[in-house]
């Protein structure tokens, strides 16, 4: 912090993200983010079950409004997401470089996660024609499957790359239609937590995308538990943590997607398959003749 | 409920004679050993257990009982043939094995469907119309995958999972053997089944017509026992896929058991359709819909359309219709060709929906019942449905795999589609409108993974099926059944 200055720089409040708003923990409990040196650069908030469950419900009555929304719709909206985040890039990347993230790999951080959404807002009205089928059956019937978002995502961003991890996750969840609860890198959580911000001001409807910050060994079960969350998708943990996942999410048969060993900054993390894994496909039957 | 006379007229008119199906030119062992690496071998325990006749409760065969030491060996004869045969094969003559399997059982399509009726208690009409057919069907279609992987998914590199251990229902045995086996083995897996412990037979047909068919040894092994046998197969080091169909409890429990391993998994579970009829529907197609919708199998139907949901303007009509076409089914002989609804597959699932029908009395509900003659031996239930049931009631909440269905009504588009979503499963539903507009809404609208609209309980090969929330995950048959067997590299 500065001192004996002219001004006092005005230092931000990091809260989490819930249904549009901006709301601190509901349980007052806090985190210190420190820097390399271990001064502190901030409090964030340290999420509590019941901020997770009411994420889940923001992101419930969310979801059949923004699945409805045309594909072109979600497309704009990423894109928008992604001018957003263009125009304060020199924030998000500061932000790194306080964390501890060298001055290149900021830049280069920040780059990639706008260009990342770019990627994804391309997707949004093509993956339903590369992965959906016309069937050929036998009987007199027309036959067609096609793609729908599972619902509600849980989502457990990597720790690593904090901002790039959280929006290559974040992208192809609701360029498919589904609504998500993203808790945020541990570790790096300051951008993202700013990165909220950014869908604030993208005409992102409120609840689509909710973002908590605090601790995966307290929150984990309950993003694999929770019986309202159709599918969770996880970026963190060794075999213990896969293990609690999926024992958890049988509970309500809850599709569970790990993505571990993925390198955020490699090309292969830019791949429709990352939209596709949080689809169901639904397959249509009607006759053909009168 | 007051009928008024049957304006179907059927009743009393005039009587079928029996049209049974021959079966002198069926061969059915008396003993049946498992099916490993290429072989009929006994149990290493030499445990056997009984296949019995549901229409006349006899015994067909003796069956091996699969222990743990029968799963390993079946798994290492899968393994073996997948790294030195099965995996090295080129893919277009992979697929030529599996035509072949296609082509033979489509010659002895009928000596199938004859056993199937047998064994399971289904009319032959749906065995030898349905059932074979469509397992054929299915073999011709995933052979011609075998050399075309890579188109079906762009920027990927398919490549096999391995050994694929696959645990299948009593109500389509040799069809649900086909959804497992065929993809498997065209995207260049081998296999460990298991049938349900009350179908073994046409699965043991199966593995002596893949004998026949020069399969080379271990590609595909049978096994035979309950669920004891299916645990070990699901909890074998050596599996690396686990595909699963059968109930919604079973398949937490899968779920559970490999939580935090490496082995994937399609389950395809438990299901309680809604079936929605509006008043601008054809009403007659409707009423057929309906009954082919919750009878077609005696209802052992995983997707049966076990909830009705009737706009209340014509929910008499649509109600009347249907206990007047009641009426006109034949409940009989399996072997019958003029059967409409067959045996219960077992004593305990009979139990079970007679426990069914009693529950949903006791909650209320005002139960119709079809009359009519049932056989003296063996198991039956007239089809059959409830009215004044709620949301709430259990025979309208929970799974009866019986010939049973619970009706509502509904007034407006909304009412309709919020109770059909009112349920943790996700598996099918129907809908019955002349436009095609609310059509259109309507199956957008449902949360399930196969919608019927105008029509009910239709399957094919190029088409897939799976569920949405608590009925399954993964989907079988067509392109995206693929999915399930194949590791998406790059």
């Amino acid at each position: 912090m500065a001192t004996a200055a002219d001004r006092v720089p005005v230092a931000k409040t990091y809260k989490i993200y819930i249904d549009g708003k901006f709301p601190r923990t509901e349980s007052g409990r806090y985190l210190a983010i420190n820097d390399k040196r271990g001064a502190l650069l901030a409090n964030v908030c340290r999420s509590s079950r019941k901020d997770f469950r009411n994420a889940v419900v923001a992101a419930r009555k969310a979801q059949p409004g923004w699945a409805k929304a045309s594909a072109y719709l979600r497309g704009q909206i990423l894109y928008r997401i992604a001018e957003m985040l263009e125009g304060r890039r020199e924030q998000f990347v500061a932000e790194l470089r306080a964390g501890g993230v060298t001055a290149k790999a900021a830049e280069q951080d920040v780059d990639r996660s706008i260009d990342r959404l770019i990627y994804f807002a391309g997707w949004a009205d093509k993956y339903q024609q590369v992965f959906s089928a016309v069937n050929p059956v036998s009987s007199s019937h027309f036959n067609f499957s096609v793609l729908e978002p599972m619902g509600v995502v849980a989502i457990i961003a990597p720790d690593e790359p904090g901002l790039l991890g959280l929006v290559s996750n974040i992208a192809p969840a609701i360029a498919g239609g589904n609504t998500l609860v993203a808790l945020a890198s541990e570790t790096e959580p300051l951008s993202a937590i700013s990165f909220a911000e950014v869908l604030h001001a993208s005409d992102v409807p409120a609840g689509v995308v909710n973002i908590l910050s605090g601790l995966k060994s307290e929150l984990i079960e309950h993003f694999a538990s929770h019986m309202d969350v159709n599918a969770v998708v996880c970026c963190e943990g060794g075999r213990k943590q896969r293990r609690q996942v999926q024992t958890l999410a049988a509970e309500n048969v809850k599709r569970t997607v790990f993505r571990i060993d993925t390198d955020w900054r490699d090309a292969g993390a830019l791949n429709p398959y990352l939209i596709r894994d949080t689809q169901e496909v639904k397959t249509t039957w009607h006759p053909i003749g009168v | 409920m007051a009928t008024a006379e049957n304006t179907l007229a059927f009743s009393g008119g005039w009587e079928y004679a029996p049209a049974p199906e021959s079966t002198d030119h069926i061969e059915v062992a008396s003993r049946y050993g498992l099916f490993i690496d290429g072989d009929f071998v006994r149990p290493e325990k030499g445990r056997y257990f009984d296949t019995i006749n549901p229409a006349t409760e006899e015994r067909l065969s003796r069956v091996a009982l699969a222990g743990p030491e029968d799963v390993d060996k079946a798994v290492k004869a899968a393994r073996k043939a997948y790294s030195s045969v099965w995996s090295r094969m080129k893919p277009a003559e992979r697929g030529k094995y599996i035509f072949r399997i296609a082509r033979m059982l489509q010659e002895r399509a009928r000596e199938f469907a004859a056993i199937e009726s047998l064994d399971g208690g289904k009319p032959i009409r749906e065995s030898r119309d349905i059932d074979i057919p469509l397992a054929a069907a299915h073999f011709f279609y995933y052979a011609g995958w075998a050399d075309k992987l890579e188109y079906a998914f762009p920027g990927r590199r398919p490549r096999p999972l391995g050994v694929a251990g696959q645990v299948i229902p009593w109500n389509f045995p040799l069809l649900m053997a086909a959804w497992k086996i065929a993809p498997a083995l065209a995207a260049g897996n081998t296999v460990v089944l298991k049938p349900a412990e009350t179908t073994p037979l046409t699965a043991l047909k199966l593995a002596e017509l893949i004998a026949d068919a020069g399969l080379p040894p271990g590609v595909v092994n049978i096994v035979t026992g309950a669920g004891d046998t299916g645990s070990a197969i699901v909890e074998h080091p050596g599996v690396n896929k686990v595909a699963f169909t059968g109930s919604t409890a079973v398949g937490k429990r899968i779920q559970k058991a490999l939580a935090g391993g490496r082995k994937s998994y399609t389950l395809e579970l438990g299901g309680k359709a809604a079936n929605i009829v509006f008043a601008d529907a054809a009403i007659d197609q409707a009423v057929e819909g309906i009954v082919n919708g919750i009878f077609f199998n005696q209802g052992h139907v995983c997707c049966a359309g076990s909830r009705l949901f009737v706009q209340e303007s014509v929910a008499d009509e649509v109600v009347e219709k249907l206990s007047q076409r009641m009426e006109t089914l034949i409940v009989g002989d399996p072997l019958d060709k003029n059967t409409d609804i067959g045996a219960i597959n077992s004593k305990m699932q009979l139990d079970k929906i007679r426990d069914y029908l009693k529950v949903g009395e006791a909650e209320g509900g005002s139960l119709h019942q079809a009359s009519g003659k049932l056989p003296r031996k063996g198991y039956w239930c007239r089809p059959a449905f409830f009215t004044g049931v709620s949301q709430s009631s259990r025979v309208v909440q929970e799974e009866i795999f019986g010939p049973v269905l619970a009706i509502q009504t509904f007034r407006t588009f909304d009412e309709a589609l919020e109770k059909a979503n009112n349920t943790p499963y996700g598996l099918s539903g129907g809908v019955w409108t002349d436009k095609g507009a609310k059509i259109f809404r309507m199956t957008q609208g449902l949360k399930a993974g196969v919608v019927w609209a105008n029509t009910f309980n239709k399957f094919d090969p190029t088409s897939p099926f799976g569920g949405y929330k608590e009925s399954g995950v993964g989907r079988e048959g067509g392109l995206h059944g693929l999915d399930a067997y194949l590791r998406l590299g790059e």
